[in-house]
């Protein structure tokens, strides 16, 4: 029989199961009742009741039935199909049929347990099996599916979360594409001078890992490139990567530097936060992999004027190539992991705070770069007019935690507030404020390291900061800035004058992120982070099988959750990849091609981009690999060509029809 | 004896289909009348199984899906909201009162949701009476 609209088969035997659940549902539900009336309908063969439908004993007695009577199609009246469907199917499939022929009352969860017990609770009970064995004429054997799985991970991102998540699957020998947009990998990791709790150097602890990067033979590098056209589905990904042209032959350069050295053009330094500067032709950072320059195109002269070339005179490799253009390069990979981290927040909106006006006003990662021994200042907090500062104040929760901007909590600001305040007493010596709203302190060896800080005299007011403005009235020079918050433990305004201040903002999702949503087919959630599929049990999957997030673009989190959450996603890749296969849900929709009048509406609602049209045959198809089954295509079509398997129209008319006559 | 409604309940699998496990599982206490019918997603509900129901003799329909934003196929409760405002005005034309019909979201952890929304369209259509579809003989057109 056609899942679609197709009659019942003829010799159709049901076998009705009624379980007692122990006293959970037979002290609410009369069971045997139950059993009787199911007996009385015509197509059933066979109605039992037993105590516990789920324990080996009642499983035998469906498999026994199945066997020997030739019940082929089964209802269970037990507990909510969302707990033991599985446990019944595979009954079924042990006893040799298809698991799909079955279908489950739910007369626990939503009968027994819901209401009084009497003959009201027990008709309602005597409905919902009704409606089962209705349906249960309409269930045909579905095919179960599995798709090979190509041998290959793209990673997309190459901060922390795309290293690990690389280097776990190579390190399986498997082969990796790390795709990193900016020139080098390294990510926002590479830009922090110290990381919190226990200040190891960020570059000590980062470099290693991304040197091992380079080396690792399973692992195919790509940076300066970008992720442009995902299609397929999980095992058999086809990816577009574009090789943005780095004007430089990535074969012939040695990492010299003397194209940087030479180059006579110099702008800001985007890995410096915009407080250093850099070439036009640069690499971002001393470390940087692989240590392949790249000429900006936007900031050299040669391209804005015809002249110039200095850097190709110099470079004895002979690797200076301006004709160079854009590569478009495919890959066939069977999973993708995404780590494209995050954005900071840019606080110039916040104008009472004075960003972008006052001079010693910082944001975090500025202030990161102003401690980095490799930063612009060589690692020396320098005020504008060059003095060092002696005070500085810190601010929590700029842009996280406020209804006007983000809603969430940053999760990583406390921490790398109070990693702030070591820093600047390390370095200075001077006086810090903490301006906090709650104190979030909540990692391993993190509470510690709060009262460690507390134990160097750092100041910590509970409040929200009202402004900062330049004009703090017992300034000598009149360039400290005044600090205006309410002190909620105190129950009073305070002005504070400091030196500096630096304004922790939150961690944002990328500016592209819809961009890259669309590409990969990614849900967000309300706050723009990639979604999960599970908050709790699956945070590291998505919808779209076969893509896993990691790292800040699922949500604002710190390194070790983020390197915890990459190994993760990496061993559910593998896991793919070593067996070589995936099954594929079996539910999913059916398109009768008879029926379809190439209307196209299904096309355009699927949220999976699982309906396509076949020009040649003049219909819509579903590729069963990308459907999910949420028939929201079925609902839609106006000529009722859709049908969704174990879900389909026929099914669930039966069963209203059960439930109610 | 007294008019007992007959209701039926179409749930989505992720959301409102568990909401009303978490019901029971809490023990929460609603009216019998609603008997529920699972999809897998309120945007899968076709506007003819609502039809359908009034037609054997359904005195209500409750259509529950995961709160807006929250839909497990990223959109498809939107998707739900649209065909329900537009379901609606058909089924007041065919003379189906309007509390006999009703949209409600209920998430995976909103078990009082789901009890509430039972026991208020019950004692709605307790109020109206039994729908007498002799009244207007529903024809969904694609199913019949």
């Amino acid at each position: 029989m056609s899942i679609l609209k197709g009659k019942p088969d003829d010799d159709i035997k049901i076998g009705v199961y009624v379980c007692h659940c122990g006293h959970n549902i037979a002290s609410t539900v009369d069971v045997e009742e139950v059993a009787r009336r199911a007996k009385e309908l015509g197509e059933v063969s066979v109605a039992r009741d037993y105590v516990y439908m789920c324990s080996s004993k009642g499983q035998n007695l469906i498999r026994q039935d199945i066997m020997q009577l030739g019940i082929n199609r089964v209802v269970v009246a037990a507990c909510s199909p969302r707990l033991y469907e599985q446990t019944f199917q595979n009954v079924l499939r042990e006893s040799g049929l298809n698991p799909y022929l079955l279908q489950v009352a739910n007369i626990r969860e939503q009968c027994a347990w819901l209401h009084e017990p009497g003959p009201l609770a027990t008709e309602k009970a005597n409905r919902l099996v009704k409606g089962a064995i209705k349906r249960v004429i309409h269930h045909s054997p579905i095919e179960e599916q599995s798709v090979p799985v190509f041998p290959a991970t793209l990673v997309i991102g190459g901060g922390i979360a795309g290293i690990q998540a690389a280097l776990e699957i190579a390190n399986s020998q498997q082969i990796v594409y790390l795709v990193e947009r900016e020139p080098s990998i390294g990510g926002h990791m590479a830009q922090f001078d110290k990381t919190f709790p226990t200040l190891d150097c960020s570059a000590c602890i980062l470099t290693p890992k991304m040197n091992e990067v380079a080396r690792n033979p399973y692992i195919r590098l790509m940076t300066y490139s970008e992720v442009v056209e995902v299609s397929g589905y999980v095992g058999n990904f086809n990816v577009k990567v574009r090789r943005k042209a780095r004007y430089i032959d990535e074969d012939k350069c040695v990492g010299c530097g003397i194209c940087v050295e030479k180059c006579p053009w110099s702008t800001e330094s985007e890995f410096d936060a915009d407080l250093g500067v850099r070439k036009a032709v640069y690499t971002p950072f001393p470390q940087a992999i692989p240590n392949i320059p790249v000429i900006d195109k936007e900031r050299c002269v040669y391209f804005l004027k015809g002249k110039c070339r200095a850097c190709e005179k110099f470079c004895e490799a002979k690797a200076i190539n301006f004709q160079q253009e854009d590569l478009f390069i495919e890959l066939h990979v069977g999973a993708i992991i995404v780590a494209t981290g995050y954005d900071v927040f840019d606080p110039t909106p916040i104008s009472q705070y004075g960003y972008g006006r006052l001079p010693n006003v910082f944001t975090s990662l500025e202030f990161e770069r102003l401690c980095s021994p490799s930063g612009p200042t060589g690692g020396q907090l320098k005020l504008a007019d060059g003095r060092e500062p002696k005070s500085l104040a810190v601010i929590h929760c700029v842009g996280s935690r406020d209804q006007n901007y983000n809603a969430y909590c940053s999760r990583v600001c406390c921490m790398h507030s109070l990693k702030y305040s070591h820093l600047f007493k390390e370095k200075t010596g001077g006086e810090v404020y903490q301006i906090y709203i709650d104190m979030r302190c909540t990692g391993k060896g993190y509470e510690e390291f709060y009262e460690r800080v507390q134990g160097e005299h750092v100041r910590f007011i509970r409040g929200k900061l009202a402004t900062i403005t330049a004009d703090s009235p017992d300034s000598e020079t009149g360039e400290k800035l005044s600090l205006s918050c309410e002190d909620t433990l105190l129950g009073g305004l305070v002005n504070i004058p400091v030196d500096m201040a630096v304004l922790c903002v939150a961690l944002e999702p990328r500016h592209d992120a819809e961009q890259v949503a669309q590409i990969l087919r990614l849900g967000r959630s309300r706050d723009g982070f990639f979604m999960e599929r599970h908050p709790k049990l699956d945070p590291v999957a998505t919808m779209s099988e076969g893509i896993f997030i990691v790292g800040c673009c699922q949500g604002p989190k710190d390194i070790p959750d983020t390197v915890a959450q990459a190994s993760a996603a990496a061993a559910r890749a593998l896991a793919m990849i070593v067996r070589g296969k995936m099954e594929t849900g079996a539910i999913t929709a059916a398109i009768d091609e008879t029926l379809c009048s190439a209307c196209k509406v299904c096309n355009a609602l699927c949220p999976y981009g699982a309906i396509f049209f076949d020009e040649v045959s003049n219909v819509s198809r579903v590729n069963r690999i990308l459907c999910k089954g949420c028939n929201v295509c079925g609902a839609a079509c106006p000529s009722g060509a859709i049908s969704t398997r174990n879900f389909s129209e026929s099914q669930i008319l039966a069963e209203i029809e059960g439930v109610l006559v | 004896m007294s008019f007992e409604p007959k209701i039926v309940a179409f749930l989505c699998n992720w959301c409102s289909y568990a909401g009303a496990d978490l019901a029971g599982v809490s023990r929460y206490k609603c009216a019998p009348n609603v008997m529920s019918i699972r999809l897998m997603c309120s945007g899968g509900l076709e506007p003819s199984f609502v039809l359908k129901a009034f037609k054997e003799g359904a005195d209500g329909v409750l259509v529950c899906g995961c709160n807006l934003g929250d839909c497990h196929y990223t959109d498809g409760n939107y998707k739900t909201l649209m065909r329900m405002t537009l379901l609606k005005k058909l089924t007041e034309q065919l003379g189906i009162e309007e509390p006999r019909v009703r949209l409600q979201w209920v998430c995976a952890s909103c078990a009082e949701d789901f009890t509430n929304a039972v026991n208020r369209i019950t004692e709605d259509v307790r109020a109206l009476g039994p729908y007498k579809k002799e009244k207007v003989e529903v024809e969904s057109g694609k199913n019949t």
